[in-house]
């Protein structure tokens, strides 16, 4: 069941997007969900199609992949567009384009314009930011969002510590997986049912499982925590990387498209709005 | 390298309001000397404060009283705590929850990147430990992959790359199964014997005893018993009492030895002994 989910998962393929330093897959992700956001119109909508068709090529990760990926959003994804189709009435249409009207119910053209547009924005984002996890290891992406958000500092907001945080806790997902996996047979070994029962049942029965998960993992905290220690760890201060991140010519290149990018859809969106 | 005098450490209890419901000695007057290049053992069953004793090495517990000394500089100031950790590194028993990195090398490198070693260097040093080890194989592996017997190379690899002059092994092998254990083992000897790292074994497997120097075996907190592993062997009655289970072959080495069939009291491993009753038939071995 855990393993269906491809969502935040690291595809291995040796690309020039996989090589791309991470801080500027960070920045440039970010940048496109802004951009996605400000996107209406169909000539818009073509120009993101066109740079996210150009990203998957160069990425050479299989289309048939990324839409696995859709499958565990695809019923919010049918809820928000059925919503939007469905009850257009308190969005301020006109009387003109309204189709179908009883009660509380209301179709109406730019209500369904709405909706087909917002399904497509609703997967774009979905696919924009799973190609940073598909092209980028988590422990990149881990030193890469450390210094990124290294002005926060300022603030004095644990950058590093965070980092690390996320570093181990990407390591032990596996292992609390195949922890939680041996936990579930020797309860299923006792006769404990998790397949049967209504769901208020099948959720009670699940509290076998994460107690002992939470027992353990707390154990393993500890251990690990002396660990870190025995091996010097003293929080961020004067550490140094063995992969210390460097930019290469195709990073500035990457950024360079990425701004042009934004730049065209901006001007496309003044022009045309 | 490691001088402990008088070393107390107690485990406060309490109970539920948080008031003192009694005090446990996990520590009582432990005094001993290690000198750089040996390979020690130090024995007991479960609970007898070997486990507590590796953490004040690594001054993860400060003493509650008495000394300890490593490389010369004295464990309780806390000013002296990171050098102390550099000098004496430590593997602890469950390989999963001593490996930080999710790649091998990353995992080698955390105790360096701590330390701040810089870039070229801390390669050099991860490449080299991971050699030493027998793991430079595995290097862009992911830890979850490997073996538990290779997870515990890569942790020793991991103190490796601090370049210590002793490594701490808190019951190393504990979680392991018989190949792991004996890769185990054959990586620390070689250490000690090649690299001249000093080696603190902490276990309850007898077994693992063979190559140490210097055998000490703990109980209730206290040193109990000393010597090299040829003298702890011979002393079987007394091992059954601090509940150590006698390896097969001392035993049957010593049944074989009272009733006068062979000429030494202590032999360690099973191919040595299978020599020893050969000679004493002057059969040839045919294994």
């Amino acid at each position: 069941m855990i393993k269906d989910i491809t969502i935040g998962q690291y595809y291995p393929q040796d690309s020039i997007i996989h090589r791309l330093d991470p801080r500027i897959k960070i920045i440039s992700t970010f940048l496109y969900v802004l951009v996605l956001f400000i996107c209406d119109g169909v000539f818009e909508y073509a120009l993101v199609t066109l740079f996210l068709a150009a990203l998957i090529k160069t990425s050479r990760i299989p289309v048939r992949f990324i839409l696995k990926g859709l499958k565990p959003v695809m019923m919010i994804l049918i809820f928000t567009i059925m919503v939007k189709v469905l009850f257009s009435g308190g969005m301020m249409v006109e009387e003109e384009s309204i189709l179908f009207k009883k009660g509380i119910l209301c179709i109406s053209t730019e209500g369904i314009r709405q909706g087909v547009f917002l399904g497509i924005r609703f997967v774009y984002l979905v696919i924009g930011t799973s190609m940073l996890t598909y092209t980028t290891t988590p422990n990149s992406l881990a030193t890469g969002l450390e210094s990124v958000m290294k002005p926060l500092k300022i603030f004095k907001v644990p950058v590093a510590e965070a980092a690390m945080i996320l570093t181990i806790a990407l390591r032990f997902i596996p292992i609390l997986v195949e922890e939680a996996d041996r936990i579930m047979k020797a309860q299923m070994s006792r006769g404990a049912d998790f397949e049967e029962g209504n769901v208020v049942k099948r959720v009670k029965s699940m509290a076998v499982i994460l107690i002992p998960l939470f027992v353990s993992a707390f154990r393993r905290a500890n251990d690990l925590a002396a660990a870190m220690e025995a091996r010097c760890y003293h929080g961020g201060e004067g550490r140094t990387r063995l992969k210390p991140l460097k930019m290469k010519g195709t990073d500035y290149g990457a950024m360079v498209t990425i701004c042009l990018f934004v730049a065209v859809l901006i001007t496309v969106h003044i022009k045309v709005g | 390298m490691v001088k402990a005098d008088n070393l107390v450490f107690e485990y406060i209890l309490r109970d539920e309001e948080g008031n003192v419901s009694g005090i446990n000695k996990a520590l009582d007057e432990v005094t001993l000397d290690i000198h750089p290049g040996q390979f020690i053992a130090i024995l007991g069953h479960n609970g007898c404060g070997k486990s507590t004793f590796a953490r004040h090495i690594n001054a993860l517990l400060a003493p509650t009283s008495g000394t300890i000394y490593v490389d010369n500089k004295d464990a309780s100031k806390a000013e002296n705590i990171l050098d102390i950790r550099q000098v004496a590194g430590m593997v602890f028993q469950n390989p999963d929850n001593q490996i930080i990195g999710s790649v091998v090398e990353e995992d080698v490198a955390f105790g360096p990147e701590n330390m701040g070693v810089n870039v070229d260097e801390m390669w050099e040093r991860v490449l080299d430990s991971l050699s030493k080890v027998g793991m430079q194989a595995y290097r862009k592996s992911s830890p979850n992959k490997l073996s538990g017997g290779q997870k515990q190379r890569v942790a020793i690899a991991g103190t490796l790359a601090m370049k210590p002059k002793c490594i701490v092994l808190d019951e190393p092998t504990a979680m392991l199964d018989p190949i792991g254990r004996s890769e185990v083992i054959d990586v620390i000897t070689k250490l000690n014997k090649q690299e001249n790292v000093t080696i603190i074994l902490i276990t309850h497997y007898l077994e693992e005893i063979e190559n140490a120097d210097v055998v000490f075996v703990m109980s209730e907190g206290k040193i109990v018993m000393q010597g090299t592993p040829g003298q702890i062997f011979a002393r079987q009655d007394e091992l059954r009492e601090y509940k150590l289970e006698v390896p097969q072959t001392a035993i049957l080495s010593k049944m074989l030895y009272d009733g006068g069939v062979i000429n030494r009291k202590t032999v360690m491993n099973t191919e040595e002994l299978v020599e020893v009753i050969a000679k004493a038939f002057e059969i040839k071995q045919d294994i």
